[in-house]
C-alpha cells in the first residue's frame, strides 16, 4: 500500500512540475497574444504614419488618428480613423463597429459631398487605404476563424501555426506566428500562400511599455510577391483616455471629435 | 469639331500638365508650397489645403445647338479651417477659367461655422454643403441643391452636390437624433436650361440649346422663398432608420408660368414625406427609401404647366462581389399621381410621361494596383422612357499629389423627349489631371 501511495505522489509530483513547466495551453496563448495585440486598456488613441513603398521604390505616405474603444475586451470594438495625409482625402473618416459573430460595420465619411456612406465589408482581406495592410491587420483577425497548433516553443517565443477554417475565404494556407512569451505580443508573423510559399511577412519592429502595457509602436508588412512593403509608426499611443461611446456614431463623423483635431 | 477648338482643348491641358510638373520639379517639389502651408499652421493655427486641375471635354457627336467642347476648364480650389477652440471655421473657394462660357469666376462652395452649444447640439451655420438619404446618386429625401450641368459634363462628383446658404441643427438624443435644416431662400438646383448642355423644349415641341437658354424665375424673397428640411434618425443595432419631411419647392424648375410672350420656368411650391432604412445584409448593404412629393400648386393634377404629385421609391444592394471588386443594384420608381388628369391637361401633340417611370442602375467598381487604379462603372437604365446613362470612369492616383481621371457621358434614347434620351446629343468624354497639396 506504501508502495503505492509513493507511487501515486511520485506521479502527482511529476505532473505538477511538468505542468509548471509546459507552455500553457495554445487557446490561453492565441486569447492572451489578441488581447496583448488588439484589447490593450479599454480605449487608446494613436497617431499613425504609413510609408507605402512599391516595387519599383516609390513610396506614398497616410497619416491619420485612430481611436479605439472596446464594447467587451475581447470582443465587440469600435474604431475611429481621421484622415489628415495625403490631402485628397483629408478630414475622411472611416467609422468601424467589429462584431465577432458577424461582418463588421463600417462607414466612411466624405467632407467634400457631406455623405455618410456605408461600406459592404464581407471581404477583410483587402488592403488598408492602399498599403499592405489588411484590414484584418489593423482590427484584428477573429481567432476563431482558425485552427491554432503550438509547433515550437523558443527561449523567447510561443511559435504556433494557425490554419483557416473555411480555406476558401482567404488566400493563405496557413500563418506562422511568433509571440513574445513574456508581453504575449506577435513579434513575427509569416503566410503561405495555396502554394505552401511564403508571400507576406507582418513584423513588429519596435516595441515599448506604454503607461505599463507593451505597445508595438513600429511594425512592418512585406508583401514578397511584388516586393513592395510598408511601414506604420505609432506616435502618441495613450490607452484609457476615457473615450465617450457616442464618439464612434454619426454625429461624430460630420464632427470630428476634439480627440483626432 | 472644329479644328481650332481642338487645338485649343489640346493647348490647355497640356500647357497646365507641363505647367505644373515644370513648376513642382524646378520649385523643388513645391517645397514654397508646403513652407507656406506650414507657415499658416505654425503661425496662425490655419489649415490650407487644395488642388488645382486642368479638365477638357468634348462632344463625341455633333450638337447643333452647342459647341463641339462640353468642357475646358482651370480651376483652383483652396480650403482654409481654422480651429477656434469653441467652433470649427471651413472657408473652401474655387476659382475657375471656363472656355466654354468664356468666363473666370469665383465659385465659394463653403464658409461656415460648426460650434455645440450644447452638448446634445452641433450647430453649422453658413454655406455649406447637405447630403443625407439612402440613394447612391438617386435622390428621394435629399432635398438640397444638385448641380446637374457638373454631373453630365464630366466634373469630379464632387461638385455634383451644389451648397446651401443655411443654418443646420442636430440634436442628439438618446432615443433619436433629429436634424432640421432652415434655408432662408431658396437655393435651386443647377439644371439643364440649355447652355452647355441640349435639352428636349416642351415649348418649342423640339431640342433646343444655346439658341434657348430656358431662363427661371428666381425665388429670392428671404423669409418667403424659405426651405425647410427635417430628419429624424435612429440606429438599433447597426440598422439605420429615418424620417423625412421638406417644405420648399421643386428643386429643378417642374413648372412654366404659363406667359406666352416670356415664357419662364417657375419652382411650384413642394412637400415631401418619407422615409428610409439601411442596414447589413446578405453579406452587404441593403436600403430601400420611399418619399411621397406633394406637389402643392397642382393638388388635382389638372395644370398642365406644373408637376404632378407622385411617389417615389427606391431600393438597392450592395456587396462585393470579388476581391477589391464592387457591385451595386438599385431599382427606382416615380408614381405620378392623378395620371388621367395630366393627360387631360396635355396640349394636342406633346409626348405623354408614364404614369409609372422605372429606373435600373448597376455600378461596378475596380481597385488595382495597390488601389490606386480604380475603374468605375455607373448605368442608368429606364425600361420604361427606353433611355439610358452611362457614366464609365478610369481613375488613376499617379502619387499622393498627382492625379489622372478620364471617363465618359454616354446618354442612349429611342425618344428625343425622355430624361436621358434628350441628352443623346451631349455624349461627351473627358480627361483631368490634378495636383493635390
Amino acid at each position: 500500500m506504501r508502495k503505492y501511495l509513493s507511487f501515486l505522489l511520485g506521479c502527482l509530483m511529476a505532473t505538477a512540475v511538468t505542468l509548471a513547466h509546459a507552455a500553457p495551453a495554445v487557446e490561453e496563448i492565441v486569447n492572451k497574444a489578441n488581447m496583448a495585440a488588439y484589447y490593450a486598456g479599454d480605449d487608446g488613441r494613436s497617431e499613425v504614419q504609413m510609408t507605402i513603398t512599391d516595387s519599383q521604390g516609390r513610396t506614398r505616405n497616410r497619416e491619420f488618428v485612430i481611436l479605439r474603444r472596446d464594447e467587451v475586451d475581447g470582443g465587440e470594438q469600435t474604431f475611429y480613423v481621421y484622415f489628415q495625409k495625403p490631402s485628397d482625402v483629408r478630414k475622411t473618416v472611416f467609422l468601424v463597429h467589429k462584431h465577432i459573430d458577424r461582418d463588421d460595420d463600417r462607414w466612411m465619411y466624405l467632407p467634400a459631398l457631406d455623405l455618410v456612406k456605408r461600406i459592404a465589408a464581407s471581404d477583410k482581406r483587402t488592403s488598408f487605404v492602399g498599403s499592405h495592410f489588411l484590414y484584418e491587420d489593423v482590427s484584428g483577425r477573429t481567432i476563431t476563424e482558425d485552427d491554432h497548433e503550438l509547433i515550437e516553443e523558443t527561449a523567447a517565443f510561443y511559435v504556433l501555426q494557425s490554419t483557416p477554417k473555411d480555406a476558401g475565404s482567404v488566400e493563405f494556407s496557413s500563418y506562422t506566428i511568433w509571440i513574445d512569451k513574456k508581453t504575449y505580443l506577435p513579434m513575427k508573423a509569416e503566410y503561405l500562400n495555396k502554394e505552401g510559399k511564403k508571400y507576406r511577412i507582418v513584423e513588429a519592429l519596435e516595441v515599448k511599455d506604454i503607461q505599463g502595457l507593451p505597445t508595438v509602436v513600429k511594425s512592418r508588412v512585406d508583401d514578397l510577391d511584388s516586393g513592395g512593403n510598408t511601414v506604420t509608426e505609432f506616435k502618441e499611443v495613450k490607452y484609457n483616455i476615457g473615450l465617450e461611446e457616442t464618439i464612434f456614431t454619426e454625429r461624430y463623423l460630420r464632427r470630428p471629435p476634439r480627440e483626432v483635431r | 469639331m472644329k479644328y481650332k477648338e481642338k487645338v485649343y482643348i489640346l493647348v490647355v491641358f497640356f500647357v497646365t500638365f507641363f505647367g505644373i510638373t515644370l513648376s513642382s520639379v524646378a520649385l523643388n517639389h513645391a517645397a514654397p508650397l508646403d513652407a507656406l502651408k506650414d507657415n499658416m499652421y505654425d503661425n496662425y493655427g490655419v489649415d490650407l489645403t487644395g488642388f488645382i486641375e486642368s479638365r477638357a471635354g468634348w462632344r463625341l457627336q455633333d450638337d447643333e445647338y452647342q459647341r463641339d467642347i462640353s468642357l475646358a476648364e482651370i480651376r483652383l480650389q483652396l480650403e482654409i479651417g481654422k480651429d477656434l477652440g469653441w467652433g470649427q471655421l471651413t472657408v473652401k473657394g474655387d476659382l475657375a477659367a471656363d472656355d466654354v462660357v468664356h468666363e473666370t469666376r469665383g465659385e465659394l462652395r463653403d464658409l461656415n461655422l460648426l460650434f455645440s452649444p450644447l452638448d446634445i447640439m452641433d450647430v453649422k451655420i453658413g454655406r455649406q454643403v447637405l447630403t443625407w438619404g439612402t440613394g447612391d446618386l438617386l435622390f428621394i429625401n435629399d432635398l438640397f441643391p444638385k448641380d446637374w450641368k457638373s454631373f453630365f459634363i464630366g466634373r469630379d462628383d464632387e461638385y455634383l452636390k451644389a451648397p446651401s446658404d443655411a443654418v443646420k441643427m442636430s440634436l442628439f438624443f438618446d432615443a433619436f437624433n433629429l436634424d432640421l435644416v432652415y434655408i432662408p431662400v431658396f437655393n435651386n438646383s443647377e439644371y439643364i436650361d440649355g447652355e452647355r448642355i441640349s435639352y428636349w423644349n416642351s415649348l418649342l415641341g423640339r431640342t433646343a440649346g444655346r439658341d434657348f437658354i430656358f431662363a427661371d424665375e428666381e425665388r429670392n424673397r428671404f423669409g418667403n422663398d424659405s426651405e425647410f428640411s427635417a430628419r429624424l434618425s435612429r440606429n438599433i443595432n447597426s440598422k439605420e432608420l429615418a424620417l423625412y419631411t421638406y417644405s420648399g419647392f421643386w428643386k429643378t424648375p417642374e413648372g412654366l408660368n404659363g406667359d406666352m410672350i416670356t415664357p419662364r420656368l417657375i419652382y411650384p411650391r413642394l412637400t415631401v414625406y418619407g422615409t428610409s432604412l439601411r442596414s447589413a445584409l446578405w453579406g452587404g448593404i441593403g436600403n430601400i427609401e420611399i418619399g411621397y412629393y406633394d406637389s402643392r400648386q397642382d393638388r388635382s393634377g389638372e395644370d398642365g404647366l406644373i408637376r404632378n404629385s407622385e411617389f417615389r421609391l427606391l431600393t438597392g444592394f450592395e456587396r462585393e462581389l470579388g476581391h477589391n471588386l464592387t457591385g451595386a443594384f438599385q431599382y427606382y420608381l416615380e408614381w405620378m399621381e392623378d395620371h388621367n388628369e395630366y393627360s387631360r391637361s396635355l396640349p394636342t401633340g406633346s409626348p405623354e410621361k408614364d404614369e409609372r417611370r422605372n429606373v435600373l442602375t448597376l455600378r461596378l467598381t475596380k481597385l488595382l494596383m495597390n488601389q490606386n487604379l480604380r475603374l468605375s462603372l455607373f448605368a442608368y437604365y429606364s425600361p420604361t422612357d427606353k433611355d439610358a446613362y452611362l457614366r464609365p470612369k478610369v481613375h488613376y492616383k499617379i502619387s499622393d499629389q498627382w492625379a489622372v481621371d478620364a471617363g465618359g457621358n454616354i446618354f442612349i434614347g429611342s425618344d428625343d423627349y425622355t430624361f436621358f434620351g434628350q441628352f443623346e446629343d451631349n455624349t461627351n468624354a473627358y480627361a483631368g489631371v490634378r495636383y493635390n497639396f
